[in-house]
């Protein structure tokens, strides 16, 4: 018998792909095009500050021609904005330009390290969803704040596993299977995930999908590599779905604590 | 407290010993250390025992480069509005002790000069000027990147004389989110010798002026120092200081570093301690390996040949096809080009004679002619996307006043 795996709920909508893209970083547009089609990936995320808003068609600002619309979800995050009031201005403005209603949230003050501002982010979310967008914020791995985000009525939520860009892989794991535990809401585990085997590690922990985009863009070769995560990520979600093994199965010779009983 | 106390308590003397006496030693528990590289690692990295490492730390900074800008490069273009100047830098074209033709654009006519770069594909503008309070207010910086906003440019900074923390205020609410300043030489007795007229003069004024234009609400913070004034590898090292100093100060902020090597200008001044072509290279990864978030920009100073080949190596912004006078792209403002002798305005017929110049005379002769286009092609061909626009206009909206 085989099965498989479930599809992937957001704000109502169905994906068969659990592995969300992001398209910085790429050395060109087209192998970002030919990346996202390898990943087999359905919601795939773009910089606003990158694309034209004007409506005028950029032809210096085109990212948004390699992404076809009507075959994955655009998702426009807010990247660049450093407090809610310019993420909010800022999805208002893509909306604005026909680019839809779902946003990623994403405010970082900080741009460097590219950690999100908590505080900020709880106060767009709560603006955004009153205004009818489909909300998924990038957070730090923090169970309260994920809490929070979902009362706020956000769509998902996104938890880094380790900072942006640093490969590092889930390092929040004890956080993220909190927040995991709790959640009503997807969990999208986005950032720092450097390797397929991070990606598989996320899912077996039960997130309901992940986000790449260092990890394809830069490689060597962006196609393979998105065909080695979209593997990964597969895997991982029937690892889950189907259930580990647990770890320790050594036989115990005695029964220190309640040999009593056998007697 | 502001950098000023803390360049002064700072242990130049021993970083810059580090910088020349490092042993391989040094230089191979720098380039071991895993997580944050001190000053003293990057002093090691800058000496001459570092210098056969070179490839290894060229590999690591590639690397380091990629992870966190991407295989991408951003673009940017200068604006020259004025190369009016009361002050008299000894090496740069624009002193006032200089015979030059001068100018200074009306905003209609930075309006034309920015068009022509929109043409070309620009989206982040730098706009440049001498310093003269008469020509280059911050009234009229205000109009120029109001009007530039209107004309199609997103990203707009500047890079003009030093400004209090209010007067910079309106132009950043006009939607300038960028200030550059080198420091031009963080060694105080030749920043003197370079310096000896004019509000130049004052070096700590200067040197505080990245952290007033942060509290005026700039969002990208530009620094360096010109490459050839005092010995390389101290400048580097006061370089360093200050974007340490910066970024955990204003940590809002996205910092750049420069290192522009000084180039031929009216004036005829010589470099006094030139930089190699292989030690650029090198303090250019080591800033990379100290500082992995950090901007590197190269300007076309450089020839293509070095260009082409520091990209890779962790460079983050280049210019292209710039020119480094005012109406340079466009030769607007020659209709009020007038040279200036001993500071007196001499006027210049409308017509030139022969060998006379038709517009104003450039800060600096560039090496990097190729056009914007070319320069884009070559990105490509290296494996880059080249980034013309990374920014949107929505993100530092104000509010209108
Ligand atoms: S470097 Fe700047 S301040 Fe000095 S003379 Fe040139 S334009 Fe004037």
């Amino acid at each position: 018998m085989s099965e498989n795996s479930s599809n992937l709920q957001i704000a109502g909508r169905e994906f068969r792909s659990r592995l969300l893209l992001g398209t910085g970083k790429f050395a060109s547009n087209e192998l970002m095009r030919d990346a996202i089609a390898a990943s087999g990936s359905e919601i795939v995320t773009v910089a606003l500050r990158r694309a034209d808003l004007s409506g005028q068609h950029d032809r210096f600002a085109n990212i948004l021609d390699f992404i076809d619309a009507k075959r994955v979800q655009l998702l426009p995050n807010t990247s660049g904005a450093m407090n809610a009031d310019e993420a909010v201005r800022l999805a208002k403005l893509a909306r604005a330009a026909g680019l839809g209603n779902w946003v990623k949230l994403e405010i970082h003050p900080d741009p460097h390290y590219l950690l999100p501002d908590p505080i900020e982010t709880l106060k767009a979310a709560e603006v955004l969803v009153k205004e009818g967008f489909i909300v998924l914020p990038y957070i730090n791995a923090d169970p309260v704040l994920a809490k929070r985000l979902e009362d706020a009525g956000c769509a998902t939520v996104m938890p880094l596993g380790s900072p942006i860009g640093s490969a590092r892989g889930v390092e929040t794991r004890a956080q993220i299977e909190i927040i995991i535990a709790q959640a009503g809401i997807p969990v999208v585990v986005d950032a720092g995930l450097g390797a397929p085997s991070h990606a598989a590690e996320a899912m077996e922990l039960g997130a309901d999908a992940v986000l790449i985009n260092t990890a394809i863009a830069v490689a060597a070769d962006p196609i393979r590599m998105a065909r080695a995560f979209k593997a990964a990520v597969e895997a991982g979600r029937d690892a889950y779905e189907i259930g580990l093994a647990p770890r320790s199965r050594e036989a115990q010779p005695t029964s220190p604590l309640t040999g009593f009983l056998e007697r | 407290m502001s950098f000023v106390s803390v360049f002064n308590e700072l242990p130049l003397a021993n970083l810059a010993q580090l910088a020349r006496d490092a042993t391989t030693v040094d230089v191979e528990r720098a380039l071991a250390r895993s997580g944050h590289r001190s000053l003293s690692d990057f002093a090691a990295l800058l000496s001459p025992a570092a210098a056969p490492f070179l490839e290894a730390m060229a590999r690591e900074s590639h690397a380091l480069t990629v992870q966190h800008f991407g295989k991408a490069m951003r673009l940017f273009a200068p604006v020259y509005l004025s190369n009016e100047c009361v002050n008299n830098c000894q090496y740069c074209g624009f002193s006032r002790d200089n015979p030059v033709l001068r100018t200074t654009l009306a905003v209609e006519q930075v309006m034309a000069e920015a068009r022509h770069l929109v043409v070309e594909g620009f989206r982040n503008i730098l706009l440049v000027a001498g310093e003269h309070p008469k020509f280059v207010s911050n009234g009229y910086l205000r109009d120029c990147v109001a009007a530039l906003h209107t004309a199609g440019v997103p990203s707009i900074s500047i890079e003009v004389g030093p400004l209090e923390t209010e007067d910079y205020r309106p132009v950043v609410a006009a939607g300038c989110e960028g200030l550059v300043v080198y420091q031009e030489t963080y060694n105080r007795e030749v920043y003197r010798e370079m310096h000896t007229a004019g509000p130049k003069k004052d070096f700590n004024w200067r040197l505080e002026t990245a952290e007033r234009g942060y509290a005026a609400g700039f969002r990208r913070l530009g620094i360096g120092a010109l490459i050839g004034l005092g010995k390389w590898r101290e400048e580097a090292i006061a370089v360093a200081a200050h974007a340490e100093y910066l970024l955990k100060k204003c940590w809002r902020a996205q910092l750049t570093v420069s290192l522009p090597r000084l180039r031929p200008a009216a004036g005829e001044f010589e470099p006094r301690h030139p930089m190699s072509d292989r030690e650029m290279a090198q303090f250019v990864c080591a800033l990379r390996l100290t500082f992995p978030h950090v901007g590197i920009v190269l300007s076309t100073r450089e020839s293509p040949r070095l260009r082409d080949g520091l990209i890779p190596l962790g460079v983050t912004l280049m210019s292209a096809g710039s020119h480094t006078e005012p109406g340079g792209y466009t030769g607007a403002g020659s209709e009020k080009l007038h040279r200036t002798e001993h500071g007196k305005i001499v006027e210049v017929p409308a017509v030139p004679s022969e060998g006379e110049h038709c517009c104003a005379t450039e800060q600096f002769v560039i090496a990097d002619m190729r056009s914007a286009a070319e320069v884009a092609a070559k990105l490509r061909a290296l494996g880059y996307e080249p980034v013309w626009k990374d920014w949107d206009p929505a993100l530092s909206e104000k509010t209108p006043s």
